[in-house]
């Protein structure tokens, strides 16, 4: 049996534990960090420490994203709130003397890179769904407990109703975290009162947008966060069984998730009696296999009925008719990572982050022409300037940025000009981008905007499932007509029927993958359309990446 | 060869038939466990024949039909046996716009081989990935498992020459 008080034992017992050490030294160990080898740097930490005779007093953790992955492996020192970047094995004798002022034995043993604490890049951001990436460690429940983890399950469990939370998710303001931006609260409320037993929850951790990995980093540094969020949820709708559904392709993410579900499970938090009560909810992880269109709900829940990932027509929505025909609630790693502190904290303290219609924070995965580039959490509603050259901390190598790439294949290019406009679903669908799941990719004057619509065409193109004939036919016809424009054959009229598919595609697709296929050319044609015309009638790319061929005989 | 409907009989004495056997069990052959046993077959063998689809079918109560058409659909599985080694380049926007076209072109150069294919020798395959969410490190590639990042067409070529010595 797990309640509060048990909860409570548990912290206690931890921060006893946790008092016993003076020096917290965190390593990270997320899949960024960890390819530039910060598996190496926490064994030579761990070294130091037992040559230096430190054991008693410092502890070296292993840790979720530190966010800028640019610059990693990342260490931080907890007590001191020093953070070091690049770190290399050698600089561990650095790191260990650092720890209580003194210098390294021996004297010249090479420097750690220290960064500021106060840079932007930290300080500008606000954190509720990261607020425990970078220092718990992943594969301790204990950890995440401590950090005030499942004290909102066990007491919802005890003094909440079902529609309470919903009500509390409701205030919150929340929307759909994938991309489009439904209102959390309100498909909530749906699933709980469709009829039909019994009920799923599912958590769509198939994130295929290229250029985005916010949901690999929350699963990777705090998986508990994910699965707490889906129990609230399976309380609040009435269902009592659950699935993860996450890609193949972050195999670290899925053993930690399945680490996760493991301790979870053996500490009653999920299972037949979760928290000692009559509620029964279990989680099972579903494996993607390398399919884009399997984020769209219907095709997701085709996959995980073991078939080929075909979306369906809706309605029927999920909601009422989902999986294997029942009720099932959707929603994205993101969301379900902000329920428990919604939960927690009550959704008017959520509703008081953010803008009016859009609420709360948000988490991007900066990339691209950016220094900084990592992972980020804003509230709502800053501005893309503030984002790119505050914590992004601008363009690299004295370039101009151009444009700023948001919602992926989805999504659409921003031009510099609209850099003040506040980050929120509304002002970005105006700019004829979305806000999508969060990838964020800064371009600078190197990128030709013709070539990026035809990489994403291309994107689409071989990831349309082809059940739907706009859709398979159509993004193969919008690919041709760029390649003919990126290769200086095409015509103006080649441009008009261009645009005549984007109309046609956008309103006769089936799913959201082809509605929003051409989405990246539509928004670099309205921003951008010079660089179409300049490839088409002066047979030139203004950026220098089109091999364009030598201007041709005009034919008659 | 026909698809024996419920027969759990490996087509052969390979022990490594055990692992995909016990998979199965786990999901106490489900039809819906396809994929995961598709992937296990995969994890197991390297790639996916034939005589694993047959087998599959079989066990899981699958249309032949069916199974193929899962295993054509996702990008995940091989249907054909991969080389020795295996460079994955990252192809999302990130890495895209950070020199991915001229990483791939200077392999394809230097092998020969375009994404999805084995140099003739059977010792490299070349895949491209969607995004391996590494962004941080753009351009970014995996090579035998190991992620490395910030790549030239220098570096990639010079760490491929490793394995063909």
């Amino acid at each position: 049996m797990t309640t509060s008080e048990d909860v409570n034992k548990i912290v206690e017992a931890e921060q006893e534990n946790d008092q016993k050490f003076k020096h917290h030294v965190c390593v990270c160990v997320a899949a960024g960090c960890l390819s530039t080898h910060s598996g190496q740097v926490k064994t030579a930490l761990e070294e130091e420490i037992k040559k230096q005779g430190l054991v008693h007093e410092c502890q070296v953790k292993g840790v979720g994203c530190m966010g800028l992955c640019a610059a990693g492996p990342l260490v931080s020192v907890r007590e001191s709130g020093k953070v070091y970047q690049e770190v290399r094995p050698e600089n561990s004798a650095d790191i260990v003397a650092g720890l209580n002022g003194q210098s390294p034995e021996p004297a010249d043993a090479p420097k750690a890179d220290q960064l500021s604490a106060e840079m932007p890049f930290f300080s500008r951001q606000v954190k509720i769904v990261l607020e425990n990436c970078g220092k718990i460690d992943p594969n301790r429940i204990e950890d995440y407990i401590v950090a005030g983890g499942y004290q909102a399950l066990a007491t919802a469990l005890a003094e909440m109703t079902p529609p309470q939370i919903v009500e509390e998710v409701y205030k919150s303001g929340l929307r759909g975290r994938g991309g489009a931006g439904y209102p959390t609260g309100l498909k909530w409320s749906t699933v709980s009162k469709a009829r039909g037993n019994p009920k799923y929850v599912i958590c769509n951790a198939d994130e295929g947008d290229p250029g985005a990995f916010m949901d690999r980093s929350v699963l990777e540094s705090d998986p508990h966060r994910v699965l707490e969020g889906m129990a609230l949820a399976a309380y609040a709708v009435g269902a009592s069984q659950g699935y993860v559904y996450v890609r193949a392709e972050y195999p670290l993410a899925i053993e930690r998730l399945q680490n996760a579900i493991k301790q979870a499970r053996r500490m009653r938090f999920l299972g037949n009696d979760v928290c000692g009560t009559t509620f029964a909810f279990n989680i099972d992880v579903r494996l993607g296999a390398g399919a884009f269109v399997c984020g769209e709900e219907t095709a997701l829940i085709a996959s995980v009925e073991g078939g080929r990932g075909n979306p369906k027509p809706r309605p029927p929505y999920p909601a009422e008719a989902g999986l294997w025909g029942c009720p099932t609630l959707i929603n994205n790693v993101e969301t379900f990572a902000n329920i428990a502190p919604i939960v927690r904290n009550g959704g008017s303290w959520y509703a008081s982050i953010g803008t009016e219609k859009s609420k709360g924070t948000k988490v991007f995965a900066l990339a691209g022409r950016v220094k900084n580039t990592g992972l980020i959490e804003v509230p709502m509603g800053m501005t893309l300037r503030q984002i790119v050259f505050e914590i992004g901390g601008g363009i690299p190598d004295g370039k101009r940025l151009k444009a700023v790439q948001t919602g992926g294949p989805s999504g659409g290019c921003i031009p510099e000009q609209f850099l003040d406009m506040p980050v929120d679903y509304e002002s970005l669908n105006k700019l004829g981008s979305i806000m999508g799941s969060g990838g964020m990719i800064v371009m600078d004057e190197t990128s030709c905007m013709v070539d990026v619509a035809k990489y994403f065409m291309e994107f689409c193109m071989s990831e349309s499932c082809g059940k739907c004939v706009p859709c398979r036919v159509g993004t193969a016809q919008m690919h041709d007509l760029l390649a003919k424009i990126t290769e200086g054959r095409a015509s103006l009229d080649d441009l008009q029927m261009l645009e005549d598919l984007c109309d046609l595609v956008k309103n006769t697709s089936l799913c959201g993958l082809g509605q929003s296929a051409p989405n990246p050319i539509l928004s670099t044609l309205r921003y951008f359309r010079e660089e179409y015309i300049d490839h088409i009638c002066n047979r030139t790319c203004p950026a220098g990446v089109c091999k364009l061929k030598a201007p041709m005989e005009v034919r008659a | 060869m026909w698809t024996e409907f419920g027969s759990t009989t490996p087509p052969s004495s390979d022990t490594r038939w055990r692992i995909v056997g016990a998979a199965m069990r786990r999901y106490g052959y489900r039809p819906n466990a396809l994929i995961e046993t598709l992937h296990t077959v995969q994890e197991t063998f390297g790639y996916l024949d034939e005589e694993a689809l047959r087998f599959v079918a079989g066990a899981l109560r699958v249309p032949l039909s069916q199974v193929y058409g899962v295993a054509t659909f996702y990008h995940f599985f091989n249907l054909k046996p991969q080389g020795r080694h295996t460079c994955v380049i990252c192809t999302g926007t990130a890495c895209y716009i950070k020199g991915v076209p001229g990483i791939l072109t200077a392999i394809e150069e230097t092998y020969g081989i375009k994404p999805g294919e084995t140099t003739s020798d059977g010792n490299i395959s070349l895949v491209s990935a969607r995004c391996l969410g590494s962004c941080g490190l753009a351009p970014a590639a995996v090579m035998d498992g190991e992620v490395v990042g910030k790549l030239t067409p220098q570096d990639i070529v010079a760490r491929m020459k490793r394995w063909t010595k």
